[in-house]
């Protein structure tokens, strides 16, 4: 089973996010388990939501511990929150900055920085990172195929919205890709 | 069809699936996207339903009595305090004998407010004369209802009936869930045929009262009526195993219990963390297995008195408590195992959405093979 937490603040998209790469994964044929851990239900306020992947029935209801993947949606969490715990050794660690890091991920672990910011501004007009950094985890991670994460994508967001976080998920695949 | 979707919205739809003729909930969290997915069914003109808003729980429930007495199928969700705001109510649609069918999301009660899970809502319902149903995952929280409906309405039983999944660690969760066709629910459920109805021509009434020479009469045929439900779910539950693969024919389920030294029972979500950590404790050498209890009215004591009976210790663990007594599955543990020497100890776990890992059942089994039990199990004793 691999497992992967998402840190973001309220309002984000981070519960989105982990319920389409469910999404994804599963049409992929893995079984796939996406849950939040909600907090108090405010934006800005730090949240948390997870994915598990595996080849058989998922069981396990508690929180995710020990990720093999991290996905950090705001940089500024880093010095509020320890959003590197557990992670495991060989795990990946996707960072949304436009900085050069001034924070360290524990030994053996891949950090991978982004400017989804960045990215989500020129492609959708506002810095709502969630679809781009799932382009960026599907470079990453390999868990789930980009066409896996475009019908998601386009099943939850119609029309023109869809189109345009297709384009910010490529564009940041195509970053992660191009790194790797 | 496999399909990945959130557990509120597959519960929604198996319920649309069940034909309800009129719905009537107020939203409250975690239940609110059961209801709200069926208001807009309802609104898109995908569910031919009457659905009735109202201005809290207490009118739902009220609605849905009066709906269910015309001769409607009808469905309601809640939560906490939501469903303790229900409780006369509650009452009123088992003494009516009224099979309307209802989802708790299990949520804490307050005070103080908790928005999070354990099971103390429905359990604090236990003796209103609903049937109780426990699901470990939304594939249950889906065929549960289809089977509650055909349990419900059966002219032997002919009570209402809690479908309990845990508040967001089920409720609000994406996985996969093999969801029956209407075509599939159509064949397993008949229509509602009511055994009494209220009719301007044929009057009669639901639900008037009963004088000293009466009213222990009723509680007795409601109580004769809940306990013949064990037999009727166990049927409806086999037919349902049969048509579509799924055996529900029992209202536990064992699991590893065949040499099993240390028993643990348990309802709920809680069971599949439970599974994964005795495959690591039996990988160890412990000998632990779990029995889960589905139905918890009534309560399978003879079958749960049978599994548990070559443990050496059973731990049971309760997402509730009656405060100055133990947890609710315990005391019922107890008096089905009365007589025997087997020692029972029970642990109040994950109360108000505390989360439950697999280190802390293996702790668990720890401290019960030590014989420590009957205790809050994890208590932060810094904040005491």
């Amino acid at each position: 089973m691999r497992e992967l937490r998402i840190h973001g603040r309220g309002g984000q998209g981070s519960v989105t996010a982990a319920e389409l790469i469910a999404v994804a994964a599963f049409e992929g044929g893995v079984y796939a388990q996406a849950f939040p851990a909600f907090g108090v239900e405010r934006r800005g306020a730090p949240v948390q939501a997870f994915v598990r992947f595996d080849d058989k029935k998922i069981r396990k209801r508690s929180q995710v511990y020990e990720p093999d993947y991290i996905i950090v949606q705001d940089s500024t969490l880093i010095k509020d929150v320890n959003v590197f715990l557990g992670v495991k050794k060989g795990g990946i660690v996707i960072v949304n900055t436009e900085k050069a890091p001034d924070y360290k991920v524990p030994d053996g672990v891949k950090l991978i920085t982004i400017d989804a910011t960045n990215i989500a501004l020129k492609t959708l007009g506002v810095p709502i990172t969630n679809t781009t950094l799932m382009g960026a985890f599907a470079a990453a991670s390999g868990e789930i195929k980009f066409a896996a994460l475009e019908n998601a994508l386009k099943r939850r967001f119609k029309g023109e919205m869809g189109t345009k976080n297709i384009a910010a998920a490529k564009q940041a695949f195509d970053v992660v890709k191009g790194a790797a | 069809m496999m399909k990945i979707t959130e557990g509120s919205h597959a519960v929604a739809e198996i319920v649309a699936f069940c034909r309800p003729q009129v719905v009537s909930a107020y939203p409250i969290t975690p239940q609110t996207h059961i209801v709200e997915a069926l208001a807009e069914m309802v609104a898109d003109c995908k569910l031919d339903a009457e659905y009735i808003t109202v201005e809290n729980e207490l009118s739902a429930l009220s609605a849905c009595i009066g709906a269910s007495a015309a001769g409607s199928r009808v469905y309601s969700a809640t939560t906490s305090q939501g469903l303790a705001l229900m409780y006369e109510a509650c009452f009123n649609a088992a003494g009516m004998r009224l099979p309307i069918i209802m989802s708790i999301a299990n949520r804490a009660m307050g005070a103080p407010l908790s928005i999070w899970n354990d099971q103390q809502d429905s359990i604090s319902l236990r003796d209103s004369g609903w049937l109780q149903f426990y699901a470990e995952d939304n594939q249950e929280a889906t065929d549960l209802h289809v089977i509650a409906y055909k349990v419900a309405e059966d002219h032997s039983v002919l009570l209402p009936a809690m479908v309990c999944f845990d508040g967001f660690i089920l409720s609000h969760t994406y996985e996969p869930v093999d969801m029956l066709s209407q075509e599939d629910v159509d064949k397993y459920l008949p229509k509602f045929n009511p055994y009494e109805k209220l009719d301007a021509a044929d009057p009669i009434s639901f639900g008037m009262y009963a004088t000293p020479d009466y009213y222990h009469e009723f509680r007795y045929e409601i109580d004769n009526a809940v306990k013949r439900a064990g037999g009727v779910i166990k049927k409806a539950g086999k037919e349902f195993g049969t048509m579509f693969g799924r055996d529900y024919s029992s209202m536990t389920e064992e699991y590893r219990m065949e040499d099993a030294d240390t028993a643990i029972v348990a309802m709920g979500s809680v069971c599949g963390t439970i599974k994964d950590a005795i495959d690591e404790m039996r990988a160890s050498g412990k000998k632990v297995g779990l029995v889960r209890i589905r139905v918890f009215r009534p309560f399978p004591s003879g079958d749960i008195a049978k599994a548990l009976s070559k443990a050496k210790r059973v731990a049971v663990l309760d997402k509730n408590i009656s405060l100055g007594a133990k947890g609710a599955t315990a005391i019922e543990v107890k008096d089905a195992m009365y007589g025997k020497a087997t020692p029972i100890l029970n642990y109040i776990i994950g109360l108000g959405g505390r989360d439950v890992r697999k280190r802390d059942i293996a702790a668990i089994v720890a401290l019960a093979e030590k014989g420590e039990g009957d205790m809050f199990y994890g208590l932060r004793k810094e904040v005491l």
